[in-house]
């Protein structure tokens, strides 16, 4: 299994506060890797640098090397553009685009890139919305707007459109943390099924979610990485007591 | 409760006195609604909308030569107070947290307090003065310097209620920044910035003192926007300070019809322009 992403003594600055201490992580391609750890420990900075969307508020800096593939995202004369079209992101709360339809918000990454030709864009609304497993719930309604769905559809149709860009990896940031149990396991369903093509990072904050989908897991504490390793091993024998503090509800 | 009785006491009167305030705000509106109607009207008839105006003495005639010239000057201030309003407000929104931001900001609401007249006197500098000749150009180019704070502030306002979240959701799917403001930020705030505009119109339609010296008036049609042009509140005004009856009249009529453009404005800013899908986040 070759090493999709590496990252190697990344640190991320907000200004002059270090949000993330020299992280090095490889994760592995078509894999789930959880990135878990208290609120405020830099789990959200960290996969925003992997996108290059740590950049875009203001004064946020990033030293330190991540690679996709082989190729330095941060060396000069790459374009983020470009990175995020690769690395695609599913925030935590749904954000469909509120004045656009279920299909245009589909369509958005590329139609706004160019792609205008009808039959194309039909075959990819299709085909990235019956992998989000949303095409049968609104394949009737394509014209309404994204804000009518449900909190649990709205996030799945953010995943159609993340998926529309053809990404290699995908960034869930809390993806169920606005949702309620029903639409959390659609979620996870979803996620199951789909890193058998994509690689998948996810943030969360809840640990059985954590254990039930990723085969990996980060435990992150105070900016930095305290622990990595097979999901199995780091719930049944975590090698750090912090980790073992964590995941057994001592804090956090 | 002696107390409790004061307390109540209190709060009735207040309660009056404010409704009676609110109430009496539109008391102004109300009257001059109804009295240039009942004066207005009834002067009103076809040929008013269609025949130039007559000289003194001869009855009838009309001033299809104002009301074109009016919607011609908010045409030409349209054409280049809008881009520059929309620009100007996608800079201070989405760059503009810095310290030329403020002051352009500070600057901008500034200028919309500067008396009209003033504006165009400035335009008159500007303009007619090189050009020796009072034109619709130098009236559309004032009544555009009093559009511009309105729609550039109504643009950053209404960017600024665009959730971060939504920019932060296009930049993520590889969007540039630049389509991301056209294709996701300007298109959600449009509803809000076509009202701004539109209101904005709707004030210019009605300006007189910045047209007194550059759009000057004309009795005829005019023959090219280098030359003076008829606006109605410019009419509206010779006409209703001459000593003829029959131009009172006429000038009643202006006034019915100026309001009656300004109002239609306003109602379309209201209730037209509703966004196809509501801009609110649900739940």
């Amino acid at each position: 299994m070759e090493d999709e992403v590496r990252v190697s003594d990344l640190s991320a600055y907000f200004g002059d506060t270090q949000a993330l201490k020299n992280i090095n992580i490889a994760i592995k391609e078509k894999m789930v890797t959880a990135i878990i750890g208290p609120s405020g420990c830099g789990k959200s900075t960290f996969i925003r640098c992997i996108n290059r969307m740590h950049e875009v508020v203001p004064n946020a800096t990033v030293t330190g090397k991540v690679l996709l593939r082989g190729q330095d995202i941060y060396s000069p004369g790459v374009d983020p553009i470009e990175i995020r079209r690769k690395i695609g992101m599913v925030f935590q709360k749904p954000n469909p685009f509120p004045v656009l339809s279920i299909y245009d918000n589909v369509a958005a990454g590329l139609k706004l890139n160019g792609i205008r030709k009808r039959d194309d864009l039909d075959a990819v609304v299709e085909r990235v919305l019956t992998m989000a497993a949303l095409w049968d719930e609104v394949k009737d309604k394509l014209d309404a707007s994204g804000m009518s769905l449900s909190g649990g559809q709205q996030q799945r149709l953010c995943i159609a459109r993340a998926l529309a860009v053809k990404p290699e990896v995908i960034l869930f940031d809390e993806p169920c943390s606005a949702l309620d149990p029903i639409s959390t396991a659609k979620i996870e369903e979803l996620i199951f099924r789909l890193k058998q093509d994509y690689t998948i990072i996810i943030v969360t904050h809840n640990m059985q979610q954590a254990a039930r989908i990723s085969d990996s897991t980060a435990f992150f504490l105070l900016g930095e990485m305290i622990e990595l390793g097979k999901t199995q091993d780091m719930f049944t024998a975590p090698h750090d007591k912090r980790t073992e503090a964590y995941i057994t509800g001592r804090f956090g | 409760m002696n107390i409790y009785r004061k307390r109540k006491i209190i709060d009735v009167t207040m309660r009056a006195a404010a409704f009676l305030c609110a109430i009496f705000t539109l008391v102004p509106l109300i009257s001059i609604f109804s009295y240039v109607l009942s004066r207005g009207a009834t002067s009103l008839n076809l040929s008013f909308f269609t025949h130039l105006p007559r000289p003194v003495g001869e009855p009838g005639g009309g001033m299809s030569n104002a009301i074109g010239g009016t919607l011609i000057l908010i045409g030409l201030s349209c054409l280049w107070a809008v881009p520059m309003g929309i620009l100007g407000g996608v800079y201070m929104a989405e760059f503009g947290n810095n310290r030329l931001g403020s002051m352009v900001r500070f600057s901008v609401d500034v200028l919309n307090g500067i008396p009209s007249i003033v504006i165009g006197i400035f335009a008159y500098t500007l303009f007619v003065l090189p050009m020796k000749s009072f034109s619709a150009i130098s009236g559309g180019f004032a009544l555009g310097v009093i559009m511009i704070p309105t729609v550039m502030r109504t643009t950053e306002e209404m960017l600024r209620m665009v959730p971060h979240t939504l920019r932060e959701a296009a930049l993520a799917l590889g969007i540039s920044q630049a389509r991301t403001i056209v294709g996701i930020v300007l298109k959600t705030a449009l509803p809000g910035i076509v009202t701004g505009i539109l209101l904005a119109i709707a004030r210019i339609a009605g300006e007189t003192a910045p047209l007194l010296f550059t759009a000057f008036g004309n009795r005829f049609w005019h023959q090219s926007l280098n030359q003076p042009i008829a606006a109605l509140p410019l009419q509206i005004f010779v006409y209703a300070i001459s000593p003829f009856d029959d131009w009172h009249r006429q000038a009643w009529a202006g006034a019915f019809v100026l309001i009656s453009i300004v109002s239609l404005i306003s109602l379309i800013s209201r209730f037209v322009i509703r966004p196809r899908y509501r801009f609110s986040q649900s739940r």
